[in-house]
């Protein structure tokens, strides 16, 4: 018996192999670099949960975000379709393509038919040679019984299967099968592609208002990508017109051909798309492409507990190159509407991973409310704030014994055992809430200890969003100091500012509640008792409660039990910012007055009297117009006490 | 006989309404409120010769009392209209009123200080407004917030005026020497109380309004401190704490006192706001745009609509006397010999 292998070769294959190896080198290289890149805390979290159970649901989120696109599909039916057809078609190509290659060269190992092989040899492009010296094709055509066919099966088969083999392989049962599901699959892929072209002239139709503008690289990179299938399409069209080898697509294709014209196409096009896939590949790493293998790395890498710190890290490399700058976080962004700002967490990420120059990019950072609406709409769920804020760090500075006032502040003796309020700054410049807060306080029988009534320590919040880290834990420690030292038993704050930094950026060791919550627990628990007054109400979500903290429903209860709410159309997560987040000190006024205007229009069309909201910084925004009534919902409780 | 019709029966109007009177016009003057002179009425004494303000109230509602002056109270004109058979005035049930000529004289309204709650007016008791301070001087009780003898008041200026955030950017020019006088007007019944007046710039534009400056620094001991109150807070017995700053002396600065008195700017009124846009005369803020400030400043953009008075920026009652006066002047050179107002 004499060992006979065969494999397919044409020197078109070549471009594809070379890019494929090209993108594989790099994409790993980067991984790897990143990863180095990892804090203390991301390198042991990933020693620690690396192959935890954490890793199931990891798996099945890389499922579902990055071949299902679930997250695509609930924020538009057919932007769904567009990128799932797109990724699982392609993805279902290369598997059932690996089985269909598969099963032919085991039934052909199997068949062992020297015959057939004598004939791929031929007729076909495939190689024979044996590890003896006698001459293969003279061994095939001589002792047809005494040689065992190995083939081989060389990555590019899958990819070129139809070019390779012409006729099907005797013992090869369902290759029609096969050849029939291919032809649907690349049907499936090109519903995505023919959903991206319309994409491109009629975003609005995928509830897209805006879509990005692309680089010159990634919109080179697109071409390649939306030219791979069509041509692939042509070549196995051409290729089954001359051989007869397609499936139901491909072969109706190939009828439109005359096999006598085509005949001296069929090597080109095959080249072509071998030329095109290889483009794609090398291209890869340095687009927006590079999403497709990083953004289930994240996903890994999230599910196992890895977040983000104060400084650039792997993980933060991660994030930049799991954004494929699909664009749907343009919409949301309140800054969006107004010219000159093109300040969207799609152009950072870009800027920043693209190392564009340093001043545009600290343009970028700071121009931003910090509302946190990018983050909610991005279908990666890339932390876009702490990103942000990492942009925005200022590392140290020399503070001048600014904050010596410290030093001398002291919780009184007779905190212990009651409710610390802590109004917030913001609540100075809004007396109102804070008296009402007081009348719920008293109305309630609750003893409280109003922590900032006279002197009060910011929370620090305003300064670590503008990225003075250091300064903001010099007033977080005073501020814990204080309330461990005055032995109160919770903290109820009016300011979903400070709220959220007491809860995320404080280790307090007593409950933390905004007053939402907490007069929401007085009133079902019977301790505030209060009428339904007929005021109509529009309640406005304050990004630092709402989306930042996900309190949603106890503002609604209260409201519902002193006032009538009415429908607000755009509530909950996609409440719109009131303009004047602190997250952004560089917004002129009159920009800030723009998305203000948007978000009070969007309460007024409600048919409500007041504007109700929880946030001292809304409240003012919203005065500073004075075209309706607004309240904070303290107020609101206050004035319907019985 | 032409028929001029004036909406708004303040200081401007009135003025206008007899001046055309007195040329031989038929005027018809509307009014919203029951009675002429709402904003003049609410005033106690003028700067800056301290007249009292119901001599004026009085000499102004004489000058109505002659043949040709129709006065229609409580009646708000909602529309103006032109048509071939001159200008339509409606009201909200349906009233129609045809003039020849129409002088808009709608005036302002103070601005409302709760939109600056750091202040908090609407809030404590100790915060008041200067219109509420002018109602105190005029009844001639200067009581705090427990109805108590005030010993210490501050004066904040600029309050709604100057302000970017509320979006007001203009001086309202009166308030500034109103603050003055209100001053004075507290220290001539009260000798022993210590007022204090924050301010940002003092704009003592107006004759004798510098010399009143002078004399309640010299005479009444008045305190002037350049510098903005950054909040406000009640304290347990009723008074008001401020927090401010002292820019000369680049000093932070904390007061306890009896009474804080804003001193609110002029905004557009309703009516002003209203058929401004109606007949598409709307200036910056809400305010009537007249053809030039300089040469034409009671004729508007549409031939045949005038304007006088607060209706176009704040104005002193000396200046909407004058403006008054001007715009009868102006009506009365647009109507020809025939007694029509011709093409123009």
């Amino acid at each position: 018996m004499h060992k006979i292998n065969l494999i397919p070769y044409n020197s078109f294959v070549l471009p594809f192999i070379v890019g494929s190896v090209i993108m594989l080198i790099i994409c790993l290289w980067k991984y790897i670099k990143w990863i180095k890149m990892f804090s203390p805390e991301q390198r042991s979290v990933l020693r620690k949960n690396w192959l935890s159970w954490k890793i199931f649901p990891a798996v099945w989120e890389m499922i579902r975000e990055g071949l299902l696109h679930f997250r695509i599909f609930r924020r538009n039916v057919v932007l769904g379709i567009m990128h799932q057809a797109y990724a699982f078609g392609w993805f279902l190509l290369i598997v059932v393509g690996a089985m269909e290659s598969m099963t032919a060269v085991r039934s052909l190992n199997q068949d062992n038919n020297a015959r057939f092989a004598m004939e791929l040899v031929e007729n076909g492009e495939w190689f024979a040679y044996s590890n003896d010296d006698a001459s293969s094709v003279e061994l095939l055509k001589e002792q047809p019984d005494n040689v065992k066919l190995h083939y081989k099966r060389p990555l590019h088969l899958a990819i070129f299967y139809r070019y390779f083999v012409h006729s099907t392989p005797p013992q090869f049962k369902n290759a029609h099968v096969y050849s029939h599901l291919m032809d649907g699959l690349l049907l499936y892929v090109f519903l995505g592609l023919t959903l991206a072209i319309v994409k491109m002239l009629y975003s609005r139709i995928m509830g897209m208002r805006s879509t990005t503008k692309h680089t010159i690289i990634d919109r080179f990179s697109k071409f390649a990508l939306w030219m791979i299938f069509p041509l692939r399409f042509l070549a196995e069209s051409v290729t089954a017109s001359l051989y007869g080898n397609g499936g139901f697509c491909t072969m109706a294709v190939a009828g439109l051909f005359d096999p006598v014209i085509v005949k001296g196409m069929e090597l080109s096009l095959w080249t072509f798309y071998s030329v095109v896939l290889a483009i794609f590949f090398v291209t890869l790493p340095f687009t927006r492409y590079m999403h497709i293998f990083t953004e289930l790395l994240l996903i890994y890498f999230r599910r196992i507990g890895m977040t983000e710190t104060e400084h650039k890290t792997g993980y933060s490399m991660f994030q930049l190159n799991a954004c494929s700058r699909c664009g749907i976080c343009i919409d949301g962004c309140p800054l969006n509407s107004i010219p000159g700002h093109k300040v969207q967490a799609v152009y950072l990420i870009r800027a920043i991973r693209m190392q564009d120059r340093a001043s545009v990019i600290r343009t970028m950072t700071s121009d931003c409310l910090m509302c946190g609406q990018c983050a909610i709409a991005c279908p990666v769920q890339i932390d876009i704030t702490a990103l942000r804020k990492i942009q925005r760090n200022k590392g140290v500075i020399d503070t001048k014994g600014n904050y010596s006032y410290l030093q001398s502040m002291r919780s009184p003796f007779n905190a212990v055992g009651r409710v610390a309020y802590f109004g917030g700054c913001m609540s100075h410049l809004t007396p109102g809430i804070v008296s009402s807060m007081e009348k719920i306080f008293n109305a309630a029988g609750v003893k409280y200890w109003h922590m900032d009534k006279e002197a009060g320590i910011c929370c620090g919040r305003p300064l670590s969003q503008q990225g003075f880290f250091n300064q903001a834990s010099e007033l977080r420690e005073k501020n814990s100091e204080l309330i461990k030292q005055s032995e109160a038993t919770m903290l109820v704050t009016s300011c979903p500012i400070c709220y959220q930094s007491f809860v995320k950026e404080y280790n307090l060791d007593i409950p933390v509640v905004h007053h939402t919550e907490f007069i929401d627990n007085l009133i079902s628990e019977g301790k505030l008792r209060v009428n339904r007054s007929q005021l109509r109400t529009a309640y406005h979500d304050p990004c630092e409660l709402g989306r930042g903290m996900g309190v949603y429903d106890p503002p609604r209860r209260v409201l519902a039990a002193v006032s009538m709410p009415q429908k607000v159309k755009m509530e909950r997560e996609n409440s719109i910012c009131c303009g004047f987040n602190l997250g952004n000190t560089v917004l002129g006024l009159g920009d800030q007055t723009k998305v203000r205007n948007a978000a009070v229009k969007n309460l007024t069309q409600s048919g409500a009297e007041t504007i109700v909201t929880a946030c001292p910084m809304c409240k003012k925004a919203f005065l500073h117009n004075n075209r309706q009534s607004v309240r904070d919902i303290a107020e609101i409780v206050a004035d319907n006490i019985i | 006989m032409t028929t001029v019709a004036i909406v708004g029966a303040g200081v401007a109007g009135i003025e206008a309404a007899s001046v055309l009177a007195a040329h031989g016009v038929k005027v018809k003057l509307f009014e919203k409120e029951a009675s002429v002179l709402g904003n003049l009425r609410s005033k106690a004494f003028l700067f800056p010769n301290f007249q009292a303000s119901d001599q004026i109230v009085d000499s102004l509602t004489a000058k109505l009392l002659v043949d040709g002056i129709e006065t229609i109270t409580a009646m708000e004109i909602v529309d103006i209209k032109h048509t071939s058979d001159g200008w339509h005035l409606s009201d909200n049930k349906n009233h129609d009123y045809l003039a020849d000529a129409v002088l808009v004289s709608t005036g302002y309204k103070v601005f409302d200080a709760a939109r600056k709650e750091e202040l908090g007016y609407g809030i404590y008791k100790g915060v008041i407004t200067s219109l509420d301070m002018e109602a105190m001087i005029k009844a001639d009780k200067l009581v705090n917030a427990v109805n108590a003898t005030p010993r210490k008041i501050a004066f904040l200026q600029c309050v709604g005026s100057r302000d970017e955030k509320v979006g007001n950017h203009y001086c309202s020019k009166v308030c500034c020497v109103t603050a003055v006088k209100q001053a004075i007007e507290v220290k001539k019944r009260l000798p022993q109380c210590e007022v204090t007046i924050f301010y940002m710039d003092l704009r003592m534009w107006g004759q004798g309004f510098e010399e009143m400056y002078r004399t309640a620094q010299e005479q009444y001991k008045i305190n002037f401190v350049r510098g903005r109150i950054s909040e406000a807070a009640a304290t347990f017995d009723g008074r008001i704490q401020l927090k401010s700053e002292d820019t000369l002396l680049g000093l932070p600065l904390k007061m306890t006192t009896d009474l804080l008195v804003l001193m609110v700017g002029m905004e557009p009124s309703e009516g002003t706001v209203n058929l401004g846009k109606k007949c598409s005369i709307c200036g910056d803020y809400g305010f009537i745009q007249s053809t030039n400030p300089h040469l034409s400043d009671n004729t508007t953009a549409i031939d045949g609509l005038f304007v006088a008075g607060t209706a176009k920026r704040p104005m002193t009652v000396q200046d909407c006397v004058n403006d008054g006066r001007s715009a009868a002047l102006a009506i009365l050179s647009r109507i020809d010999t025939t007694g029509n107002l011709g093409a123009e």
